[in-house]
């Protein structure tokens, strides 16, 4: 098949160019590799050198992260350092220096833990065409979206609310067993409570259970029990090289548990 | 490094104290082209006009190939070369045909059948990687799927499906005569109920991956004067040498293979498959030609350590002494036979572990499953029946009631006894080991494990006899697949096949020690024996113990470790004072006897 | 196939080449430029091997598009050496054992220099997390982290990097 490597000045000129056939690069972590491995799923390569893709900014009370931001770059920006232990989870050093913010959102399971945390962040994806869809819109349509992902939007920051942990099988770094994030505004009468899970479907998903058992509720023993009792349900964990369904199923409530109680993992 | 320490204490007196290498950092010869990337591994050398070769493979466990159509893969831009099977002038081998062990078994590109997923039936070779990986995928091939079988033991039974024709009975076939490697060292049968406890477990391991860094692969190039050189990643040079040689049907003078700088290998570069695809493509486009494994090839097609199924039986007393341990075992070979038929040999010589039992007895099948064919990995045969033992060591100290170090103590090899294969024990240092982990542990063993020794008690009485032993013929080829014959050794055996020793004409107890040369010789390994113990040379009894005073021995050998140690390390004339004459053996070292049907690899044959 | 031209630094060289459309950096390097000291192991941005500096930032050349190094600076493993003298932590390497096959090492020591570049006197769990997308399968990671500690003193010492 011939390649043929596309570049525009803009992203919206890169997203009208984009066909059946076409791939976006961001990083390449993904799509390098499918050319390495000569994927029959693309013969086209469309990259933009727009600038604004790479751009770090207040938006409102939260942050405004360009899709083409490098985990490397968001973990030295300052106004995001609640997310500094998510970026650091994702690959070794050479991968956060190329995999993006928009990349994270398009891998499949068991990657993309950067996904997890925006989804229990309430993040809005902008499309290129301006389009702001909540992220877990966005999951469900995504193997269906037209054009391009431009930037995400967090809308508030969450420093102090949000927890995060990535469970892997080798030190320091693998793919994850499962990914946690939670966000639990409220202190003592938790409000609005967010638990994301990554690793246990085919996208990120939102443990809704979990989060209405922990609503107006706080992090007791007891409470916490119920929530672990209930954060898998609705989730669909794969079988994979990482981890069987049926042991993700085992140990993300044991997970969540410690997390939530802020034991070690 | 620095987290060795040395027990210079231990064994003191049988060595100098003139270590100069051990445990101080060495500078590696060849680092310096490491640090720099100068060294030079098998891709590293570049070549004008290289074809990059890729295989169609399998994606089925078991099929038959009705039709391949390459018509529209043979068109693309950049393809040189379709190679079919019938390219290969001598399409089969396997891979220890080299040293006359096994049937040929495995095709290069395999014509009519697959039997696992990813076997490769036609290379095509093209001018980059890319169009030789778009031609692959070009390919239309028409299976027919078979029935296949993924798990040892189903393998094993009437009816499962035949992997690979040249072992219609899904088992490699031994010394010509058994479809099992057979060890028979005294009475299990006898001794087991003697027992006051049988402990039985079953261990099971799965296959792993050697996964080096760099894949396995091959670049081969015409050379002047009709020869090929050859770069490869092989960690057996002369292994890829002689099956490109046997399998191109050329004169190995033809070739000139260039390796030994190796990405990390463990084992898994042994398969002898690149060199001979490279060096094939080569012959046939006139040009350089790389056969090279992307990362999953690696993991998928690339032979890993063979699963194995283990089943442990032992007899122990009460007080913790194993009188009678044995063993069945299922060696997953894949489809072909690659290494694991050897691999069982090495495991089976090993047994019962580093354990003094007077009565062992184990069967253990090379079985071809329609799973990726294994082959060699560090600790060669060796590793899963450890971890099968050491844990079935545990399951044995629950049952007794003992710790298990001490249980281990207790039953360890010491100098002098013989073992299973008929060899005697030396240089033992297990029970040392035991005592030093310990005490790292912090922790307090019984006096008498505290103060064992491997240099004390060893080789007295039974320990250093080969007890009478009771043979069998069960597991003829083609007897299982009769329906006559359980995998069990002898649990549930019929009576069909069994000899009792000494009934049937021949007298079939066990030879004694096959060369007098294998005794040990105090002045040749380097190991003092004190003067108090040479003084009184015990002469060994040559009479063999009668069954029933071998099994009532281990009960009676409580107290031996407080008796004088007699060891037979004693037996050739003592060392006297002074320079130590140099060894010279009293015959000269010979081959073993070659009996038909014989592997030499079980011979006397001292290597 | 289709060839792109590519200028780029190599070393501190200006180098052209002609790539395949569509090929990635490791490629470019190794049968483009003849650099052969950078390795694929998995060409899957698993294992590291071909880890190199592109405008000083630690990148997998395998994953990386070779177009899109237009104009930049690469620095491979082949340019640790200054003039006949190795590098304090190629020195460290050999001096400690860090290394036994030695597939990973290019990539490994490159990882160790980007490190070093950022943060000169790491902890022992930076050199962890530094080195944490490069697998090594025979020498084991703990002669390597000792090995960068201790490149990291000597470089320290020499006030250079």
């Amino acid at each position: 098949m011939t390649i043929t490597i596309d570049t525009y000045p803009t992203l919206g000129e890169a997203a009208s160019a984009m066909r059946t056939g076409s791939q976006f690069l961001g990083g390449g972590t993904m799509v390098v590799r499918g050319l390495n491995f000569a994927s029959p799923d693309f013969d086209k390569v469309i990259r933009s050198t727009d600038s604004a893709l790479s751009e770090i900014r207040p938006e409102g009370n939260g942050i405004k992260l360009g899709a083409g931001v490098t985990m490397a770059r968001l973990m030295q920006a300052s106004g995001a350092e609640f997310l500094e232990p998510v970026a650091r989870a994702v690959g070794g050093p050479a991968v956060r220096n190329m995999a993006t913010i928009g990349g994270n959102l398009f891998v499949c399971s068991p990657f993309g833990d950067f996904g997890v945390a925006l989804l229990a962040l309430d993040a809005l994806v902008q499309m290129s065409d301006g389009q702001m869809l909540p992220i877990e819109d966005f999951y469900r349509q995504r193997e269906n979206l037209r054009g391009l992902v431009s930037a995400v939007i967090i809308p508030r920051s969450a420093h102090g609310a949000f927890r995060f942990r990535k469970v892997v099988r080798t030190k320091p770094k693998g793919a994850a067993v499962v990914t946690i994030a939670a966000h639990l505004p409220g202190g003592n009468r938790i409000s609005g409570a967010r638990i994301a899970l990554g690793a246990m479907g085919s996208t990120p998903l939102r443990a809704k259970d979990a989060e209405r058992a922990l609503e107006g509720g706080s992090l007791d023993a007891h409470t916490v029990q119920r929530v672990c009792e209930m954060c898998c349900n609705g989730l669909n964990p794969q079988d994979d090289s990482i981890a069987s369904a049926w042991y993700r199923r085992e140990v993300a409530p044991v997970h969540l548990r410690r997390l939530l109680l802020g034991e070690e993992s | 490094m620095s987290s060795i320490e040395f027990r210079k204490d231990l064994f003191a007196d049988e060595r100098e104290d003139d270590l100069n290498e051990i445990g101080k950092p060495t500078v590696r010869q060849d680092i310096v082209g490491h640090v720099t990337g100068r060294s030079k591994f098998y891709d590293d050398h570049l070549f004008e006009g290289l074809l990059h070769m890729r295989c169609v493979r399998s994606p089925h466990h078991h099929a038959r190939i009705r039709s391949v159509d390459v018509s529209a893969a043979e068109r693309m831009p950049g393809v040189r070369r379709v190679i079919w099977p019938k390219d290969v002038p001598s399409n089969l081998n396997t891979l220890l045909s080299l040293i006359n062990f096994g049937l040929d078994d495995e095709q290069l590109l395999s014509a009519n059948k697959v039997s696992y997923m990813g076997e490769p039936i036609l290379a095509i070779v093209a001018d980059t990687e890319r169009q030789a990986r778009d031609a692959v995928a070009a390919v239309r091939v028409d299976w027919q799927e078979l029935p296949h079988v993924l798990d040892v033991e189903e393998a094993l039974k009437p009816g499962a499906p035949v992997v690979n024709e040249v072992y219609p009975g899904n088992t490699f076939d031994y010394h010509d005569l058994y479809d099992h490697q057979k060890l028979r060292f005294g009475d299990v049968e006898t001794a087991l109920p003697e027992a006051d406890h049988v402990v039985e477990g079953e261990y099971q391991m799965s296959p792993i991956e050697q996964a080096p860094v760099e894949t396995c692969g091959a670049i081969a190039a015409p050379e002047e004067n009709g020869r090929f050189v050859c770069h490869t990643s092989t960690q057996a040079l002369f292994f890829s040498l002689g099956t490109t040689a046997k399998m191109l049907d050329m004169p190995s003078s033809r070739l000139h293979f260039i390796g030994g700088t190796v990405g990390g290998g463990f084992g898994g570069k042994v398969d002898s498959h690149h060199e001979p695809l490279a060096v094939l493509g080569a012959m046939l486009t006139g040009r350089p030609v790389k056969y090279m494994w992307d990362r999953t090839e690696e993991m998928r097609v690339g032979a890993p350590r063979g699963a194995e199924r283990w089943r442990i039986r032992d007899g122990v007393m009460k007080d913790g002494r194993i009188i009678a341990r044995e063993f069945t075992g299922f060696f997953d070979s894949g489809a072909f036979t690659r290494l694991s038929s050897y691999a069982i040999i090495k495991g089976t010589g090993h047994l019962p572990g580093p354990y003094t039992i007077p009565n062992v007895s184990s069967n253990v099948y090379c079985v071809y499953t329609n799973r990726t064919p294994a082959t060699a990995m560090r600790g060669f045969g060796i590793t899963g029946v450890d971890f099968a033992i050491e844990c079935h060591m545990d399951k044995v100290a629950e049952a007794v009631g003992m710790h298990p170090v001490e249980l281990r103590i207790l039953n360890a090899y010491r100098d002098g006894d013989v073992k299973a294969h008929r060899r005697f024990a030396k240089n033992c240092a297990l029970i040392e080991c035991c005592q030093v982990a310990s005490q790292k542990a912090g922790l307090s063993l019984s006096p008498e494990a505290k103060n064992a020794s491997s240099t004390v008690g060893g080789g007295i009485g039974w320990r250093a006899e080969v007890p009478e032993t009771l043979t069998d013929d069960m597991g003829k080829i083609g007897d299982r697949k009769r329906q006559e014959i359980p995998t069990q050794p002898l649990g549930g055996a019929t009576t069909k096949g069994r000899v009792p020793a000494g009934t049937m004409g021949e007298n079939v107890v066990a030879s004694e020690v096959q060369d007098t040369d294998m005794q040990i010789d105090p002045t040749r390994i380097g190991h003092s024996v004190s003067q108090a113990i040479v003084a009184q040379p015990a002469p060994r009894p040559r009479q063999l113990t009668l069954p029933a005073a071998a099994l009532q021995a281990p009960a009676q050998s409580e107290g031996s470790a407080t008796q004088p140690a007699l060891s037979t390390f004693a037996e050739p004339a003592a060392p006297t004072h002074g320079q130590p004459a140099p060894y010279k053996p009293e015959k000269p070292f010979q081959r073993g006897v070659k009996r038909p049907g014989v592997s030499r690899f079980i011979s006397g044959t001292r290597r | 196939m289709t060839k792109t031209p590519i200028q780029f630094s190599l070393n501190g060289t200006e180098t052209g080449v002609f790539a395949d459309t569509g090929a990635n950096l490791l490629d470019v390097l190794r049968r483009g430029a003849g650099d052969l000291s950078a390795k694929q192991g998995c060409a899957q941005g698993g294992c590291g091997a071909c880890s190199v500096l592109i405008d000083g930032e630690l990148h997998l050349a395998c994953l990386t598009l070779a177009e899109t190094v237009e104009g930049k600076q690469v620095q491979t493993a082949a340019d640790l050496e200054d003039g006949p003298d190795l590098h304090p932590l190629q020195k460290a390497f050999v001096e400690g054992f860090a290394a036994q096959c030695g597939f990973c090492s290019p990539g490994m020591l490159m990882a160790a220099k980007a490190l070093l570049r950022s943060n000169p006197n790491p902890t022992r769990d930076q050199v962890a997390d530094a080195i944490s997308g490069n697998i090594c399968r025979c020498t084991g990671y703990e002669p390597i982290i000792n090995a960068i500690l201790t490149a990291a003193v000597e470089m320290r010492g020499r006030g250079a990097a």
